[in-house]
């Protein structure tokens, strides 16, 4: 038996709003994003689309595979350096240089994945968190291509030869491109290769027994995970219009990671939900000339763990079911 | 030769923090399924620690290496008691997340208090020479380390291997319902076995400071590369971990070396073991398989 499945799950079996309450999130959610760089910094808006997508993928793994990978910056910096070099040198729409920095990471999420979902529970963390500390070595070893500490610089953002250099405008470029990004993920979770994978997440053994490629199906899952983390990685090399190691480091994996805890574990939105509050958070801290961003997010990550693990979606969504359910407890005595 | 004599040398003394480092990993681990994060941030702690006893109290080194392990275990206890225990019925994952965070914290702590800047840290005295091997000589500092650190995997292998205190932790990690019905109180190992890991940090953490650049930062990547250390050693065996500590050491000290111009073969050969001893034995070269997952 796995260490995982000795004890409670990590994951609670997500209960399903009811149908109007469901297209009424969407609508809001969808307003939401619309409006934000009206309310926000617009480059913090932006901000908020790629830690979104990273979120959303490191969630598509620990909360519907039942994987935590605390190495899913090598997916998301290495996309990044792959859009920045594949925008210098070819010029290309940023979206298609975007692309193709996420089949990168999805092309080097194969081999690690491969050797990496051989390990399940905390080993495959820690598995995850070495591989990507050994890509973090690799760039800052080839300094001709990734620039090494210096990072690489002046990316272009080409888009038809539109004018993107404004947060502002390049926000509303690169939303269908998030937009794209979280539909995947949430197609794959409600997928019959989604179903598969929670039942693989919720008892190995049994989904064996049915016939399953246990490992192929994770390492699936694992691959598509790097992509839209990839994604994400891609349009922040965008955004920012230079790379540096930091995308590569461990701490921008656990930040994903932090996002996800907050938002709630396999909630899918809980991950939009941590990554917006989470660089809000940070940027208000930097804002007011506070140094320690760490310590902060790291006090929060504690207190969260030890008290409100379901998250703030988790939390939300089981609010609404006791309430519903209540209802349900009510309606039947009065029937 | 004497050259590949001295590489060796150099090689058994950084496998020696990593050894340490390593067995106090597995030893939290085959208690409490925990795996530390902030093992690294402890070390540097550890490190920190003996600096700042020697500026502000004037505390020498001797006296740091007593008194900083003893006082990271009390602090190690105390954080098993106020954190790491109210997650223990919960998925391991829980509490690998939690160490993630209390890593943030402390080393933000340190660097909010001292900043990054990196102190230098003279050798005892008493060790400031070098000591004649006849092929070739060597810093006596370093001498010191590696047989102290050797001193101390020995005597955790006959505490835990040869002592009843041992036999009782032992039984608890393998049969944690079986021992408890047999009326041991696992319970109460729980806290002091992970004190007792954490004040191994905090050694190899005193020994650094003369050694290596203290600065907030100096646990942050050291530590993954103990992860990869205890993976290939297999997590739950304490002589798999120290015996990986120790040949990781090696392997980047004859990397360094031999292969200088290529200073990335040395930094990321321990991952590149990793990736072979996982194709071949997932479990460890000393662990045993879990579980078929």
């Amino acid at each position: 038996m796995s260490v995982a499945t000795k004890s409670p799950s990590l994951v609670r079996a997500a209960a399903r709003a009811p149908r109007r309450l469901r297209w009424a999130l969407l609508v809001i959610g969808l307003a939401i994003a619309l409006w934000l760089p009206n309310g926000l910094y617009p480059a913090v808006a932006v901000d908020m689309l790629c830690w979104a997508l990273f979120a959303v993928a490191v969630d598509l793994l620990l909360g519907y595979t039942g994987l935590l990978s605390f190495g899913h910056a090598a997916f998301w910096g290495t996309s990044a350096y792959a859009t920045g070099l594949v925008a210098i040198h070819l010029g290309v729409p940023f979206p298609v240089a975007v692309l193709s920095g996420a089949l990168v990471a999805a092309v080097l999420a194969v081999p690690i994945g491969y050797l990496a979902v051989r390990r399940t529970g905390i080993y495959f963390a820690m598995v995850t968190l070495a591989f990507a500390q050994m890509i973090y070595y690799i760039a800052n070893n080839r300094r001709g291509l990734t620039g090494g500490e210096n990072g690489l610089q002046s990316v272009p953002r080409e888009l038809f030869g539109l004018d993107l250099t404004d947060a502002y405008y390049f926000y509303y470029a690169a939303l269908p491109v998030v937009l794209l990004g979280l539909w995947a993920a949430w197609r794959i979770v409600n997928s019959p290769f989604g179903r598969v994978l929670v039942g693989i997440r919720d008892n190995p053994a049994r989904a064996r027994a049915l016939g399953y490629p246990v490992h192929r199906y994770k390492l699936l899952a694992f691959v598509l995970s790097a992509f839209i983390a990839g994604l994400g990685g891609g349009l922040f090399a965008m955004a920012h219009r230079f790379v540096t190691l930091d995308t590569l480091h461990w701490t921008t994996s656990g930040k994903a990671v932090v996002m996800v805890v907050l938002g709630g574990i396999g909630t899918l939105w809980g991950g939009v939900l941590g990554a917006g509050l989470l660089v809000r958070l940070e940027d208000w801290l930097s804002f007011s000339g506070f140094e320690a961003v760490g310590l902060v997010t790291g006090g929060l990550f504690v207190v969260v763990v030890l008290v409100f693990r379901r998250g703030l979606w988790g939390t939300a969504a089981e609010l609404l079911r006791r309430r519903s359910g209540l209802r349900r407890v009510r309606g039947g005595e009065q029937g | 030769m004497s050259s590949f004599l001295q590489h060796t040398f150099d090689g058994l003394v950084s496998g020696a923090f990593l050894a340490l480092l390593a067995l106090g990993l597995a030893v939290i681990f085959g208690m409490l399924r925990v795996v530390n994060f902030a093992h690294g941030a402890f070390y540097m702690l550890g490190a920190v620690g003996t600096y700042l006893l020697l500026t502000e109290f004037g505390v020498p080194f001797w006296w740091a290496l007593l008194i900083v392990p003893v006082v990271l275990g009390a602090l190690g206890m105390g954080v098993e008691r106020a954190f790491v225990h109210r997650l223990a019925r919960l998925d391991p994952l829980y509490n690998f997340l939690l160490t993630f965070g209390l890593t943030l914290v402390l080393q933000d702590l340190v660097k909010l208090r001292y900043g990054t800047q990196s102190s230098p840290y003279a050798t005892p005295s008493a060790l400031d020479a070098t000591v004649d091997f006849g092929l070739f000589d060597f810093p006596a500092y370093r001498v010191f380390v590696l047989a102290f650190a050797v001193v101390a995997c020995v005597a955790v292998w006959w505490l835990l291997g040869h002592t009843r205190v041992g036999m009782v932790v032992r039984a608890a990690t393998e049969h944690p319902e079986l021992s408890r019905a047999l009326g041991i109180d696992v319970g109460r190992w729980v806290t002091p076995v992970f004190g007792f890991g954490i004040a191994l940090a905090g050694v190899a953490g005193v020994l650094a400071a003369p050694m290596r650049a203290v600065n907030p930062l100096m646990g942050a990547d050291l530590v993954i590369v103990v992860f990869a250390v205890v993976v290939i050693g297999g997590l739950g065996s304490i002589f798999g971990s120290v015996a990986a500590g120790f040949g990781i050491g090696l392997v980047q000290a004859w990397g360094e070396s031999y292969l200088d111009r290529w200073p990335i073969v040395a930094q990321t050969s321990v991952f590149v073991i990793m990736a072979v001893v996982l194709l071949w034995r997932p479990a460890g070269l000393f662990g045993r398989e879990e579980a078929p997952a």
